[in-house]
């Protein structure tokens, strides 16, 4: 049972509720098959980029290509992708197997092959022996398990999904990811997914497109977009990052450098950065030691706490000048490092600093 | 222990109202109880004239019919009314406010006189329409039972609006965005969705309009006229234009017991749609 994936292409949408513009001339191609999350705060417009692509709701401006047909205008019944709503929305009335079948009674399907093909997704999604139960005798996980297979039952080219994981705990939330991942490679359906979880995202996807204030910020693999952030929203939203604000922006042939207390640091070439800007390294990109290092990427800071997080610590430091820092070392090396102090020398490589610009 | 303490209070405050229940209700009725089966001798003989009299026996059948057809009318239009109050737009939201519950305040019986200055044969309805040249004489449209049904219909709306309304204000809208994005029609998604998660609440709605029309007596001895008598109109014939007091309390004691039992049904209808058997 393999879909024929669908690529959609949105061409500057545009949605305003009156005054407020939740979305702004959102521009993104999404290629046939693909695993693209829209990440960003509540508010950011994903969610309502989400049903404008599901035709809940019509864009107020642009265009919206399915496959090179135009779908702006079409409805949401037409349109037929597959969603998953937050929290489920199934038929509370309805048994498992009604509730799964329901969109091929729609379609006019014969009731063998209804029955046949409700019995095949069941036990794909592992429901089986859940058939004849309501939805409210369902656990969560099970809930989700049944929302998933009613959307993929009958073999949409898009599935949507809204935050499906937002209502499960921790441990389930983690088998549900890997059971989403296994029936996007078996259907190679295009899925988008909705979410405001960074590691949720950065697990899932194939590419994440980050949303802030109804705008579309940066559309990337999610290594290229957590190590090449093209904006301080971006690299604060997808994890912890130091910033370290640097003057006196100057550029070379080996890469660009910023004075930061004195210290000239370096980091690869930004010509888009100039003047003041910040200087950002991930926790976990930096090291601590007692000297100062060779390649005069490096801090004085001194320590201010650690804490304990099992295979990892975290240290808190502060520079001369009160800039805080965090590092995270394996706990090992954490131990090490820790005899002496509490004065060190934050210390990482070349490459694993990036220059952004100081707004935004 | 808790609970024990936390029982005294309430039973002090809601003491008052059994009290005043008691004395205004349940001991007076006892009264016509016992009237039923003392009037005019002692025996059960009141209760074999229910069924046994025709005159009895046809007012109870006539009742039930007007009852039935009432609560399907009110009820279907009630649904109708109500899907347009709470999914409607605003101005529709007021208009049907205004319609619905204005009337509402308004006594029974100037409701009734409205309907009789509207289709009597004097009536704005009749003298209109010959004005108009349409008809020749007046219709007969009061003193019969199409308008005791329109009427009891018109007060009964309301009672049916509000537990449909309850019922609808729960349907999730996601359940319904659900239907639709896998295709279903507007006419699909009302039939295999909506209805049903509303079907509680047309349970509700029709015991309880079927329980207050069972004990109607203005309107139905306004607009019936006498011709079309229903069970509370014939015990206050029985009562006070003919001394049959004990049938009269006969007849008062069979329709408590048919409503309380009613009742006890709607109250199981009611857990049951709370308890998940619907939502």
């Amino acid at each position: 049972m393999t879909t024929r994936a669908v690529g959609i292409q949105a061409i500057g949408i545009g949605k305003s509720f009156g005054h407020f513009e939740a979305l702004k001339d959102i521009s993104l191609d999404i290629a046939p098959g693909e695993f693209l999350t829209l990440l960003g705060p509540s508010g950011s417009g994903k969610t309502t980029f989400l049903m404008v692509l599901a035709g809940f709701q019509a864009a107020t401006a642009g265009r919206l290509l399915s496959d090179g047909t135009d779908i702006t205008r079409s409805r949401a019944e037409d349109r037929s992708f597959g969603m998953v709503f937050q929290g489920y929305a199934l038929f509370p009335h309805k048994t498992v197997a009604q509730n799964i079948a329901f969109p091929l009674q729609v379609r006019g399907m014969a009731r063998e092959e209804i029955a046949r093909r409700v019995d095949a997704i069941i036990a794909r999604v592992g429901l089986v022996g859940h058939e004849k139960k309501r939805p409210t005798m369902l656990s969560g996980g099970q809930q989700q398990r049944v929302a998933l297979a009613r959307a993929l039952v009958f073999e949409p080219p898009v599935l949507l999904l809204d935050e499906p994981f937002s209502a499960l705990d921790k441990h389930l939330r983690g088998r549900m990811q890997e059971e989403v991942a296994r029936l996007h490679g078996e259907f190679g359906t295009t899925f988008v997914f909705v979410t405001h979880d960074q590691s949720e995202a950065l697990s899932l996807s194939s590419r994440i497109a980050i949303f802030n204030h109804g705008r579309l910020l940066q559309v990337g693999g999610p290594r290229d977009i957590y190590e090449r952030p093209q904006s301080r929203f971006v690299a604060e939203f997808l994890g912890e990052i130091n910033l370290l604000p640097v003057d006196e922006v100057g550029h070379c042939s080996l890469g660009t450098s910023g004075l930061f207390e004195g210290a000239r640091l370096r980091a690869p070439r930004h010509d888009h950065v100039s003047g003041r800007a910040v200087l950002a390294v991930r926790p976990e990109h930096m090291s601590v030691g007692a000297e100062p290092p060779a390649n005069g990427n490096g801090v004085a800071a001194r320590l201010a706490g650690t804490t304990y997080l099992g295979a990892a610590m975290r240290l808190a430091l502060a520079t001369r000048n009160g800039t805080q820092l965090t590092v995270t070392l394996p706990s090992e090396a954490a131990g090490r490092v820790l005899t002496g102090g509490p004065d060190f020398w934050v210390t990482w490589s070349f490459d694993n600093g990036f220059l952004l610009p100081e707004q935004s | 222990m808790r609970n024990r303490t936390a029982i005294w209070p309430a039973l002090a405050l809601t003491a008052p109202l059994v009290l005043f229940l008691a004395c205004t209700y349940a001991l007076p009725f006892l009264g016509v109880a016992l009237w039923s089966v003392t009037l005019p001798e002692l025996g059960t003989g009141q209760y074999q004239r229910l069924v046994g009299d025709p005159l009895v026996a046809s007012v109870f059948v006539r009742t039930f019919r007007i009852c039935l057809i009432v609560t399907v009318v009110a009820v279907a239009a009630a649904y109708a009314i109500t899907y347009v109050w709470v999914r409607g737009s605003r101005l529709q939201r007021r208009v049907i406010e205004i319609c619905i519950f204005v009337p509402f305040w308004i006594s029974l019986l100037t409701r009734a006189f409205g309907w009789l200055a509207l289709l009597s044969n004097r009536g704005l309805f009749n003298s209109w329409m010959q004005a108009l040249g349409l008809i020749d004489g007046p219709l007969a449209l009061v003193r019969n039972e199409p308008s005791v049904i329109a009427g009891m219909v018109h007060v009964l709306i309301p009672f049916a609006v509000l537990p449909l309304a309850s019922a609808m204000r729960a349907v999730d809208e996601r359940v319904l965005l659900a239907a639709r994005g896998m295709g279903a029609s507007r006419l699909r998604i009302f039939w295999s969705v909506f209805l049903p998660l509303t079907l509680p609440g047309v349970i509700g709605a029709t015991l309880i309009v079927f329980v207050f029309s069972l004990g109607f007596f203005v309107t139905p001895a306004i607009l019936g006229g006498g011709r079309s008598i229903m069970v509370a109109e014939l015990v206050y014939l029985r009562m006070f234009q003919s001394p049959d007091w004990g049938l009269g309390a006969a007849i008062s004691v069979a329709l408590v017991i048919i409503v309380a039992a009613l009742m006890a049904l709607l109250s199981r209808f009611a857990r049951l749609a709370l308890t998940g058997g619907g939502k």
